[in-house]
């Protein structure tokens, strides 16, 4: 619907918008209108999310069934209105009114010759002065022109010598010529104070050079380790993978604050989240610890911490949203992040073939045991136990030798005959797997010897597969060491 | 097949869960069914009548595996036999539990048809002769806990059919049948 005169803009998954290399966020605002009086084609955007970056100003409807977002880009405004202190304006919601250079048909466009006013109506209850502050800041700070050498698809790959130029032509006649006056009267008083603040600039803009650097370094090991995998030896491998993988990790370049988002914080925070752990959940296998998850998040966000009950309400706000993770909290009250087609029945399935092996039938396993099988960490792995246990498939045994689980024999034993044991069922299999052993630990003297020696024979005519280690067994027995 | 004397172990003596009690609803109820079981009949083939909790009790450990019941599964299995009315707790801290493999009920009947097998309707016995007299040899009250034999003689004694008195020698008490 906008389309037609506002480009649109990306969105994930989780609805958060997709912001190009360099693009850092710095306000967020709530229930805002977007309309232009001056067209009467344009639509009116109401009551939606606006997103102030350093490149673009975005536009979010904050209805999730027709979602649309659109945006304008800074590079396409001209000049941004004061507000006008008035009486009438303490009683109406406060506007800013800004003016974009547009295509004769009226699309936003950075080329074009005619201009439209685009009013922003704020209705939920915002600090007007301060976004007006971080609005200005945005559009001076023509962050668009400094990446868009870097990368092509920025939105105004800029030509400063365009705009710069188009504002020249404005007229210094008329209302419109007195609001420039005005502005650049503002503009003057606000140099000095600039001026002060020109350490800081130059301190931040420092910190950008180092992030294209890095961004660059990245760029050149991963074409490195395309073209000569062949050449290159696994140590210089393992370091070139190490260091990737801590670029990457440094990460998030616009993290969502409690300072840009206001209250919106968890929300957007939220959001953020959803998009972030999609990575870290693959390599995880599905399932991964909110512990780990409060490390890496926060390690990519670099200096913007944050506290784990902000994680925790972001997590929560999931279920609001159509993300496709969600937060698992077991009822041992570990949690966890999860995909939403995560599935336990795999897990579990997994769990119990291990269980079944013989020496697992005999001996048990334990989380260590189930945490290399399954690939997981063994706190994970013993939440998986847990759950296994509760759904009746495994049961534990508590004792000196720790803390084990055994597949659940106890539905598997007659309730009227306890001697009875079912043919081919898990407690047959359970009784083969453990009477060996049992017989030769406790009265082997007199049963050892009648049971090895049908056993040997057995062996000789090779009816019995795992024979050798049944001789083995008995070879440690002095008595048995006799007869071999 | 393991034994504990003459007593025939199942295969599940030797499942180590089955010495942890277990946590989980239906697997635990199974878990103490099965030791219900197992107690009661250990007891009346061994003739146990009372188990210590403290004390040193063969069925509750397996040293082929290594496991021992810990104190709070022995008092979870011999409370679910008190709930059943098939045992009962002799002092407060549940330390000492008597085990009913008959019921008193069952008891007093055993009595009565040991009365009538011997033609004793109208006589009278010490209560340690119906334990251990000749009579008894080779039945089930042979040997039998005091307590429950009391117990028995009692319910017995409120039917009607027997009155019990203070005998001549200080510690033991007489038995009048009225059958």
């Amino acid at each position: 619907m906008a389309g037609n005169f506002l480009p649109a803009a990306k969105l994930t998954a989780s609805g958060r918008p997709v912001l190009d290399s360099g693009e850092v966020e710095c306000s967020l605002l709530s229930t805002v209108d977007l309309h232009s009086e001056d067209l009467l084609a344009f639509p009116l955007l109401k009551s939606g999310l606006l997103i102030l970056t350093t490149h673009r100003l975005l536009w979010l409807s904050s209805d999730s069934n027709t979602p649309t977002a659109v945006y304008i880009p800074l590079s396409t405004i001209q000049h941004i209105f004061s507000t006008k202190k008035s009486i009438k304006s303490m009683f109406h919601s406060p506007r800013v009114r800004f003016q974009v250079s547009t295509t004769p048909e009226g699309h936003v466009s950075e080329k074009g010759l005619k201009s439209l006013v685009i009013t922003l109506i704020l209705r939920g209850k915002t600090d007007i002065d301060s976004f007006l502050g971080k609005f200005w800041d945005a559009w001076r700070g023509r962050a668009w022109e400094t990446s868009g050498s870097a990368t092509e698809s920025g939105p105004g790959s800029g030509s400063r010598e365009g705009s710069e130029s188009l504002a020249l032509k404005v007229p210094v006649v008329g209302v419109s010529g007195i609001l420039r006056k005005e502005q650049e009267m503002w503009e003057s008083t606000d140099k000095s104070l600039q001026d002060a603040f020109q350490d800081l600039n130059a301190l931040m803009s420092k910190a950008k050079e180092m992030v294209v650097l890095a961004e660059r370094m990245r760029l050149k090991l991963l074409s490195g380790s395309n073209n000569q995998t062949s050449e290159t030896n696994d140590d210089d491998m393992g370091t070139k993978e190490e260091m990737q993988d801590w670029l990457l990790s440094v990460g998030i370049a616009s993290p969502v604050t409690k300072e840009s988002a206001g209250a919106l914080y968890h929300q957007q925070l939220s959001r953020q989240l959803a998009d972030f752990v999609k990575k870290p959940l693959e390599r995880a296998g599905g399932m991964i610890n909110l512990i780990d998850i409060y490390c890496l998040f926060n390690r990519a966000r670099g200096t913007e911490l944050i506290s784990p009950d902000d994680l925790r309400q972001a997590c929560s706000l999931w279920e609001k949203f159509d993300t496709p993770v969600m937060l698992r909290k077991f009822d041992s009250g570990v949690m966890v992040i999860q995909n939403k087609t995560h599935s336990d029945d795999e897990v579990f399935s997994r769990i119990r073939s291990l269980v079944l092996k013989p020496d697992a039938l005999r001996t048990g396993i334990s989380a260590s045991d189930a945490a290399m099988t399954l690939g997981v960490a063994p706190a994970m792995a013993k939440e998986y136990l847990l759950a296994a246990e509760g759904k009746g498939f495994l049961c534990r045994d508590v004792s000196s030798d720790g803390f084990r689980f055994y597949i659940n024999l106890f539905p598997e034993i007659s309730p009227d005959d306890r001697y009875f044991v079912k043919d081919h069922g898990i407690y047959s299999m359970w009784i083969s797997a453990v009477s060996f052993r049992l017989a030769f630990f406790t009265d082997y003297k007199e049963v050892g010897k009648s049971i090895f020696w049908t056993m040997t024979v057995d062996f000789m005519e090779n009816k019995l597969p795992s024979g050798c280690q049944i001789y083995s067994e008995a070879y440690k027995i002095p008595e048995l060491f006799f007869f071999l | 097949m393991q034994t504990l004397g003459e007593f025939k172990l199942p295969h599940f003596f030797n499942y180590p869960p089955y010495f942890t009690l277990q946590p989980v609803r239906d697997t635990r109820e199974k878990q103490i069914q099965l030791w219900k079981e197992l107690i009661l009949d250990y007891c009346r083939t061994q003739k146990v009548f009372v188990i210590g909790l403290d004390e040193d009790f063969q069925l509750f450990s397996n040293p082929t595996i290594e496991r021992s019941l810990s104190h709070e599964a022995r008092e979870a299995f011999l409370s679910a036999l008190v709930s059943e009315g098939r045992a009962e707790w002799l002092d407060k801290g549940h330390r000492k539990c008597l085990i009913l493999w008959h019921r008193i009920q069952d008891w007093a009947d055993l009595i009565l048809h040991f009365v009538k097998e011997n033609g004793l309707e109208d006589s009278v016995m010490t209560v340690e002769e119906i334990r251990s007299g000749v009579e008894s040899r080779g039945t089930e009250l042979h040997g039998m806990d005091r307590t429950i034999l009391m117990r028995a003689l009692k319910l017995l004694e409120h039917k009607g059919k027997l009155a019990i008195f203070k005998g001549t020698s200080a510690d033991d008490e007489g038995v009048k049948f009225s059958i």
